[in-house]
C-alpha cells in the first residue's frame, strides 16, 4: 500500500544515512571565472563512467503543440540515470515546454499535445492507459518560482507522501528528504512553522525536498535558480551536484555558465522563425564539456560565444 | 563647452520646479471625495440605526425578554406581543440557506472553474446564472409559490416554513455560485502546479489546495448572500408567510414546525410598520434593531472564519 521504493542507487545496507547531506562539506567557491573551460575542469572526469548509463527517459523526435501552433519540435534526447541533462538555449525556444511535456504537466493547458514518444523505463507516457498522477510521482518538478503549499514546512513535505497512501514513518521522510536538501539544520526546530517564512533561497530547497520526498526517479526543474540571489543559487547548485548520486535530473536553464558547472549533458535549443510564428528546435545534444569545447553546430557556437540570445 | 545647467537662471528654474511644489489640487479634491463617500455611507447607517434605536428604546427598556418571547397579535397594547415567532422563522430560513445553498453554490462554482471546459454552452450557462443574480425577489417568490408550495406539496405540505426556506435558498444560489467561481479564479496557477507536481489527482488539488487558498473570497460571498436571504420580505409573503395571528408554539428546535405555517422577521418589521395605529412604531423599530443584531451575529462569525483561513493562507 504504501509507496516504499528503496532508492536504486544505495542498496539495501543503505539506508537514510546516506542521504544526509549536510552543510558540512560545502566547498569555498572561488570568484565566477568567465572562462567556461575553468568552470566544469572540477567537475567531469566522471563522463566517460556514464557513457554507458541506462536510459531512464527515452524521448523519441517529440514536438510539442498548442493547438495548431508547434512550440517546440525535433527533439531526440535520451536522458541517462543518475546524470545531470541541461537543457540550454534563448527565450522563447520551448525548453520549458518540453521540460513540462516529461512529466504530463502540459496536461493542464487546454489544447496541449505532443508528437512522438516518450517513454520511462521502456513504457510510453502518453499511452491511454497511464495514468498522468502515477507519473508525476515518479518524475517530479520543481518550478522557477518557489511555490510552497501555504502550510507548515512539515505538512509541505508530508503532503506528497501522504496522499501516496503513506500512514506510518512521516517524520523520517520529511527528515530525510530536508536532510537531502541541505536544509533540516536551517528548520529542524520550526517544522510547524510556514513555509512562506523561509527565504527564497529556502523556500526553493524546501520545494526540492517536497519534490524528493515521494521518491521520484527523475526531478525536472525549471529554471530554479533564476529568482534566486547568488548565494542562494550557489546553494541549490551544491544540491544538484549531490542529488545526482540518488536521482536524475533535468534542468533547464537561461544561465550557460550554470550548465556548464553542474551538467553531465548538455542539450541546445534555439528558434526558428518560421513564416512569422517562431517554433524552437533542438540543435544539439552532447557531453557538457564537448559542447561547451568543441560544439558540432555553428548555432551553438554563436549562443555560446555571445554573439545571440 | 558649458553645460546649460550651470546657468543659475537655469539652476533656479528647476530648483523650484522640484522643490517650490504648488499643492496637488485634483488628488487632494478626490480623496476628499472618497472620504465623504465613506462618511455619507456611515452616516447613513449610523442615522437608521439609531433613529430605529431611539423609537424603539422604550420597548426594549420596558419588556425586552417577553418582546422577544411573544407572538404576532392583533393589538399593539397586548402584553403577549413579540417577535420570537419571527426570529424562528427567520432562523431556520438562515439554517435552509447555509445548508442547501452555500455546498450546492460553491460545488456548482468548483465545477464550472475546474471541471466545465469553455465552450460555448458553458459561456451561455454563466451568462445565464448572472441574469438570475438580478432577477427581483418577487419572481423567485412565484416561483417558490408554484414549485414548492403546489408541485411539491406532498414534502412542504403547502405555504410552510419548508417552503420558504427551500424558496430563498434558491434566491442566493445564483450569489453564492458567483462570487465562489471568482475566488477560485482568483487561486494562482502556482499553486494548482505545485500540487499536481506531487502526483496529486484533481481532486485532491481542489481539495487540499484551491478550496482552503480561496476560503476567504467565498466566505465573503456567502456572508452578503446570508444578509440577503434574512432580509426579503416579497418572496415570503407569496409563500405564505403569516401577517396576523399564528397558531405556532414558536420553538427554535422544533423540527415539526418545518411543515407548518411561518412567518418571519422581515415580514413581522413590515406588518408592523403598515399599521395604522403609532403604538405600532416602537414596536416595529425595535423588531428592526433585534433582526440587525442577528445580522451582525452572523456576520461576525463569517468574518472570523474568513479572517482564520487568511492567516492560515499567508502562514501567519
Amino acid at each position: 500500500m504504501a509507496d516504499e521504493r528503496a532508492p536504486a542507487q544505495s542498496g539495501a545496507e543503505g539506508g537514510p544515512e546516506d542521504r544526509h547531506f549536510g552543510h558540512a562539506d560545502r566547498r569555498e567557491h572561488a570568484a565566477p571565472s568567465i572562462s567556461l573551460k575553468a568552470d566544469f575542469a572540477s567537475n567531469h572526469g566522471t563522463d566517460e563512467a556514464t557513457a554507458g548509463a541506462e536510459v531512464v527517459l527515452d524521448v523519441r523526435d517529440v514536438a510539442v503543440y498548442y493547438g495548431d501552433f508547434r512550440a517546440v519540435g525535433g527533439v531526440t534526447l535520451p536522458i541517462r540515470m543518475n546524470e545531470v541533462t541541461a537543457m540550454i538555449g534563448p527565450s522563447g525556444c520551448g525548453k520549458s515546454t518540453m521540460l513540462r511535456a516529461f512529466n504530463r504537466m502540459n496536461d493542464l493547458i487546454v489544447g496541449a499535445r505532443i508528437e512522438g514518444l516518450i517513454s520511462y523505463h521502456g513504457i510510453d507516457l502518453y499511452a491511454p492507459n497511464v495514468d498522468p498522477v502515477e507519473v508525476r510521482r515518479r518524475i517530479g518538478m520543481v518550478f522557477q518560482k518557489p511555490n510552497p503549499f501555504p502550510k507548515s514546512i512539515y505538512d509541505n513535505i508530508a503532503y506528497g507522501p501522504r496522499i501516496a497512501g503513506r500512514r506510518k514513518g512521516l517524520e523520517e521522510v520529511v527528515e530525510r528528504s530536508l536532510r537531502s536538501a541541505a536544509l533540516w539544520d536551517e528548520v529542524k526546530d520550526r517544522l510547524k512553522d510556514s513555509a512562506l517564512s523561509l527565504s527564497g533561497g529556502q523556500q526553493q530547497r524546501l520545494c526540492i525536498a517536497r519534490a524528493i520526498a515521494v521518491e521520484p526517479d527523475v526531478v525536472l526543474m525549471d529554471e530554479p535558480c533564476s529568482s534566486l540571489d547568488p548565494i542562494a543559487t550557489n546553494a541549490i547548485e551544491e544540491l544538484i551536484r549531490q542529488l545526482r548520486e540518488a536521482y536524475t535530473i533535468v534542468i533547464v536553464t537561461h544561465n550557460m555558465q550554470q550548465a556548464a558547472r553542474i551538467s553531465d549533458r548538455t542539450a541546445f535549443f534555439t528558434t526558428n522563425v518560421n513564416g512569422g510564428k517562431r517554433t524552437g528546435e533542438l540543435v544539439e545534444f552532447d557531453f557538457t564539456d564537448k559542447l561547451f569545447t568543441n560544439p558540432g553546430d555553428q548555432r551553438t557556437e554563436d549562443y555560446l560565444t555571445g554573439r545571440f540570445g | 563647452m558649458a553645460s546649460t545647467l550651470l546657468d543659475p537662471k537655469t539652476k533656479e528654474r528647476v530648483r523650484k520646479q522640484i522643490s517650490g511644489g504648488g499643492v496637488d489640487w485634483r488628488g487632494t479634491t478626490f480623496v476628499v471625495a472618497l472620504l465623504c463617500a465613506l462618511l455619507v455611507t456611515l452616516a447613513i447607517l449610523v442615522i437608521l440605526v439609531a433613529d430605529q434605536l431611539q423609537l424603539g428604546w422604550s420597548v426594549f427598556t420596558e419588556r425586552l425578554w417577553d418582546f422577544l418571547n411573544g407572538s404576532l397579535r392583533s393589538q399593539p397594547d397586548d402584553p403577549l406581543i413579540g417577535v420570537k415567532q419571527g426570529l424562528v422563522g427567520t432562523f431556520w430560513i438562515a439554517v435552509f440557506t447555509i445548508f442547501l445553498a452555500f455546498p450546492t453554490g460553491i460545488a456548482a462554482a468548483v465545477y464550472l472553474e475546474e471541471y466545465a471546459p469553455r465552450n460555448r454552452f458553458t459561456s451561455f450557462i454563466d451568462l445565464n446564472i448572472r441574469n438570475l443574480a438580478g432577477v427581483p425577489s418577487v419572481v423567485y417568490g412565484i416561483l417558490g409559490l408554484t414549485i414548492f408550495v403546489q408541485q411539491l406539496e406532498w414534502l412542504t405540505k403547502g405555504p410552510t416554513l419548508m417552503a420558504a426556506g427551500l424558496t430563498i435558498s434558491v434566491l442566493v444560489l445564483p450569489i453564492v455560485i458567483i462570487t465562489s467561481a471568482e475566488a477560485v479564479r482568483a487561486v494562482p496557477q502556482p499553486l494548482r502546479e505545485a500540487g499536481y507536481g506531487v502526483g496529486s489527482t484533481k481532486w485532491e488539488v481542489i481539495r487540499h489546495h484551491i478550496l482552503p487558498y480561496a476560503a476567504p473570497g467565498i466566505l465573503t460571498g456567502t456572508l452578503l448572500s446570508l444578509a440577503r436571504a434574512v432580509g426579503e420580505a416579497a418572496p415570503l409573503i407569496l409563500v405564505g408567510a403569516i401577517t396576523g395571528r399564528l397558531a405556532s408554539e414558536g420553538s427554535f428546535v422544533d423540527l415539526g414546525q418545518l411543515t407548518e405555517r411561518f412567518t418571519a422577521m422581515p415580514i413581522v418589521i413590515t406588518t408592523w410598520a403598515s399599521r395604522p395605529q403609532k403604538e405600532f412604531i416602537p414596536l416595529a423599530a425595535a423588531a428592526i434593531i433585534v433582526l440587525l443584531l442577528f445580522v451582525l451575529v452572523l456576520n461576525a462569525t463569517a468574518i472570523l472564519l474568513r479572517n482564520h483561513f487568511e492567516r492560515k493562507r499567508e502562514g501567519r
